[in-house]
């Protein structure tokens, strides 16, 4: 039973870059890249919790600041580190807001 | 002959092996073989679904044996149907949809389905497990495991044996909270005893699992949705899922249903027939063989082998004498295997323990007749690979037990490699031997990848990568073959630095997406490789090119260093170490009004304010009023210095004014990683300058000697004398022209200390300061612009760069930072 939550104008997020949101007690990182892709997942990095927002990202992938994990952000699932992460539904709504699926 | 046919009931890991080992035993010419199988689906790794629900590995990773692989060996795959009837009397197994197979051997590999104990309330009507509620073993449980986790705030687990935890752990994973609800006063008391289970019970609680001892489930709540669970106590837990991971039971009711003894599961013989019948075999978790049941791999590989050699009388004679139990629990952060007995069962046998529950290490074996009948390992597993062999093989142990629980004196490594038997088992998940790793790289298999993908070594749990690395580099004497990209500026463009700033400059690239899309390898953005070009745009173009923020690390967004919560550190600059009272005052003052954690004295002699939200800093800046320390990137960090000849009786020349005119000169540059430097009064050294990146010692005589590729980090390293000068001028000027030819060939993130010795001293000096090849005057002029080019960027907290910039990647909701 998924909830859609609208979190705001994507260009809050620069290009290349993510943005952490709270979204009904979850913390949620946004992300948009260069290549015109939108991603969320979990804020936090499960490795020790860098905040995954703060991270260099790719096409797909985001790297964790603080030790490089690094995420596939289509599945979740870890190219470097040991275990994956949380991805949640993201699309843009007919004006341009950010929408995401809980 | 005509062939015989020859039907397998179950597509599990034991079928599917089962026949692979047919199939080399000439099995293609003996039968027409027929496979049923429940899912849909070729057959698994069931072991790795641990990994598909953390997150490690996609669903599409397990697969052993894909449907062409059916095709491929004529073997005739009924997925998705089950066996609903075996007649003995007429020789033919019934499917769900109506199929009939006459068959003339029988393979049953029915395995085993999970055991839900009888809960109220955690069942439909229809006696299938209500919305929300899952067993976890199969890839159908998997997949709704991971989606119901996305929408999940808390999740429970009931069961706290190695399954059970492993799925507590990929939870985790999905950011859920989770319990663990086990029924034994220890977690996973099958494999460990009790000091074991409680340390590992503390790594659980350590890593976020709450757990439950001792706790029977006695109903799930909630009407239309779980809301939590009661407990016989009736303590509540509140949760949104539920996973239930309470062990298996044996399908066993074919063979019941047909007239084969069943005890716990389809009783066998050592030939894995049963008992009943000559043309049935029976293999896997479904097998009863001499009173006992496997659940685990390594047994299921034994029987398959042993089934194959009899059914195809490749060895007649072939007679499975039970299996040796040993596991390693896949949670991350927690390193746990357990073997064999974990108490002493015989007055004379021997226990060997060490126990030291603050590091989380705990290690005992249990001794029989100078042979080890059991192990349990905890917080360090570099003995478990020697030990499970030789449990496994019943050798006799070394007489110095410490050995065996620690690595002491131990020969080195490449010498106890090479005398690690042929035989011996490296990879346990693919049955990979240290001969067939010799044999691979015998073929010409030159690299660790490329023996792991033709071999499957490594590719099952995992564990074994690092010894078959070892084994591929020992096999190729030591030269194991390297990859490529090492000689890359960035993996993804083949080309060295040098190449690459020719490029760069030639296709007039000013931005670091433009360098992926015109140079990289399909154009394709690499984001481990954007810092290293935002680097290197900034030492082509100076000030003149598009700083796109995003290919820069968080510290050079924000002008701070990243701490492990998250958290900047603000370092004002200080040259030299000098500072004024009424700077001291104000860095007080913003320390007090900020609740600054931590105010510290750095290496670099300066002051650091840490533990500053992101948030903060663009005010924290404001009332420091002090322009940026740069203490945060691959950039120009700081110059100490001593009081030198003004102060010092045993001063020789003005390393203060020197270590300030340096820090004007160089603050804000970008290099290859971080410079340190520093200037000495005299050649005490005070200021440790002969062990800096660039350093300068005044002598006697009013000159200075330049010392280059110091180190006093992780590498130590005294610097090499590069020349002697006259002046502080010339001290600046050489430096510079040193630092910016550092800046045009060196790689990203290597440090002077590597780069010097690599070039070589003789080349450095002889065009730093002989001019050898005629670029010194070129060098200076480029290290002029990209010094007029910087500026302080601690200007940016009052006109941020995007409306990112400044804004927190940590949400005040967090429980931890709230």
């Amino acid at each position: 039973m998924a909830e859609k939550r609208t979190l705001g104008p994507a260009e809050e997020i620069p290009l290349g870059e993510g943005r952490t949101y709270s979204v009904a007690g979850h913390d949620v990182a946004v992300f948009r890249t260069r290549s015109g892709g939108l991603y969320a997942t979990q804020a936090r990095c499960p490795h020790k919790r860098g905040p995954l927002a703060d991270g260099l990202l790719g096409p797909t992938s985001i790297i964790c600041p603080l030790h490089e994990w690094q995420f596939d952000l289509t599945t979740g699932s870890v190219i470097h580190g040991e275990c994956g992460i949380a991805v949640y539904p993201v699309s843009l709504d007919p004006e341009g807001r950010i929408t995401l699926e809980l | 002959m005509s062939k015989q046919s020859l039907v397998v009931i179950g597509n599990g890991m034991a079928g599917a092996r089962t026949v692979e080992e047919i199939l080399t035993r000439g099995g293609p010419d003996m039968f027409e073989i027929t496979m049923f199988g429940d899912e849909p689906y070729g057959n698994y790794n069931r072991i790795l679904l641990s990994n598909v629900v953390n997150g490690s590995q996609d669903a599409s990773e397990i697969f052993l044996n894909p449907l062409g692989w059916y095709e491929d060996n004529d073997i005739r795959l009924h997925a998705g149907e089950r066996v609903v009837a075996i007649d003995r009397y007429s020789k033919t197994v019934t499917g769900a949809k109506g199929t009939v197979v006459r068959y003339d051997k029988l393979i049953i590999a029915t395995g085993s389905r999970a055991f839900i104990p009888p809960i109220r309330n955690l069942f439909k009507p229809d006696g299938s497990l209500r919305d929300r509620a899952f067993a976890f073993r199969s890839l159908d449980d998997c997949t709704a495991i991971i989606r119901a986790a996305r929408q999940s705030r808390v999740a429970a687990v009931i069961g706290g044996g190695l399954l059970g935890l492993e799925a507590a752990r990929g939870l985790l994973a999905h950011g859920c909270e989770v319990h663990v609800i086990h029924i034994a006063q220890a977690l996973m008391n099958v494999q460990l005893d009790m000091p074991a289970a409680n340390m590992l019970k503390t790594s659980m609680e350590t890593l976020g699992v709450t757990v439950h001892l001792g706790a029977i489930t006695e109903s799930v709540l909630g009407d239309q949705q779980i809301s939590g669970l009661r407990l016989k106590d009736d303590t509540e837990i509140p949760c949104d899922m539920l996973v239930v991971s309470t062990g298996i039971r044996p399908n066993s009711e074919l063979g019941r249903e047909c007239g084969l003894t069943v005890e716990r599961a389809i009783v066998v013989d050592n030939h894995m027939r049963s008992v009943d019948d000559p043309n049935v075999y029976v293999v896997g978790e479904c097998a009863q063989h001499r009173g006992m049941v496997y659940g685990l791999v390594a047994p299921l590989w034994e029987q398959g082998k042993v089934l194959a050699d009899h059914i195809t009388g490749a060895d007649a004679e072939a007679s499975y004498q039970g299996s040796k139990l040993a596991t390693k629990l896949k949670v991350m952060g927690v390193e746990v295997a357990s073997m064999g007995s974990i108490e002493p069962e015989q007055p004379t046998d021997e226990i060997v323990q060490f126990y030291e529950p603050r590091r989380g290490m705990y290690k005992k074996l249990i001794i029989r007749k100078g042979r080890l009948a059991g192990a349990i390992m905890m917080g360090d597993l570099s003995k478990v690979a020697y030990l499970m062999q030789a449990f496994d093989k019943n050798t006799p142990l070394p007489e110095e037990r410490l050995s065996l629980l620690f690595d002491i004196g131990a020969p080195e490594k490449g010498k106890s490699l090479e005398e690690l038997p042929a035989e011996l088992q490296v990879c346990n998940c693919n049955g990979v031997s240290k001969r067939a790793i010799g044999e691979c790289v015998a073929r010409g298999n030159r690299t660790a990848k490329a023996v792991m993908s033709a071999t499957r070594a490594g590719m099952g749990c995992g564990s074994c990568k690092g010894l078959v690395t070892d084994l591929v580099d020992l096999f190729c004497g030591g030269a194991m073959e390297e990859d490529p990209t090492l000689h890359y500026y960035v993996p993804c463009i083949p080309l060295s630095k040098p190449e690459l700033i020719a490029a760069v400059r030639a296709q007039n690239l000013r931005s670091v997406s433009a360098v992926f899309r015109c140079l990289a390898q399909g154009g394709v953005e690499d984001p481990a490789s954007k810092p290293a070009l935002a680097s290197l745009l900034s030492v082509v173009w100076k000030g003149d090119y598009e700083d796109e923020r995003d290919a820069r690390f968080i510290n050079d967004r924000v002008h701070g260093n990243i701490q492990k919560d998250g958290t900047f550190s603000v370092i004002p600059e200080l040259p030299g170490g000098i500072c004024t009272a009424a700077q001291l005052r104000r860095i007080a003052d913003v320390a007090e009004k900020y609740q600054v954690p931590l105010l510290k004295l750095t290496g670099g002699q300066r002051i650091d304010l840490v533990g500053i939200p992101k948030e903060e800093l663009p005010h924290v800046w404001r009332d420091l009023a002090m322009p940026a320390g740069w203490a945060w990137g691959k950039s120009y960090r700081t110059c100490k210095s001593c009081i030198g000849i003004e102060y010092c009786r045993f001063g020789l020349g003005h390393s203060m004014n020197l270590a300030v005119a340096l820090e004007r000169r160089f603050r804000g540059l970008d290099s290859p990683a971080k410079l340190k430097l520093a200037t000495a009064g005299c050649p005490r050294n005070c200021s440790e300058a002969y062990v800096k990146d660039v350093g300068a010692v005044a002598v006697e005589g009013n000159k200075w000697e330049i010392y280059i590729g110091g180190a006093a980090g992780s590498e130590i390293r005294k610097g090499d004398l590069l020349c002697v000068v006259d002046s502080e001028a010339d001290v600046v000027r050489l430096a510079g022209r040193f630092i910016q030819y550092y800046r045009e060939n060196a790689k990203f993130k290597e440090r002077t200390y590597a780069f010097v010795p690599r070039i070589g001293l003789e080349k450095i000096r002889a065009i730093i300061v002989d001019d050898a090849e005629g670029i010194a005057e070129r060098l200076d002029t480029a290290m002029a612009e990209s010094a007029a080019a910087t500026r302080d960027v601690w200007l940016e907290g009052e006109l941020p760069r995007t409306q990112n910039q400044f804004r927190t990647a940590l949400p005040v909701v967090d429980s931890n930072h709230g």
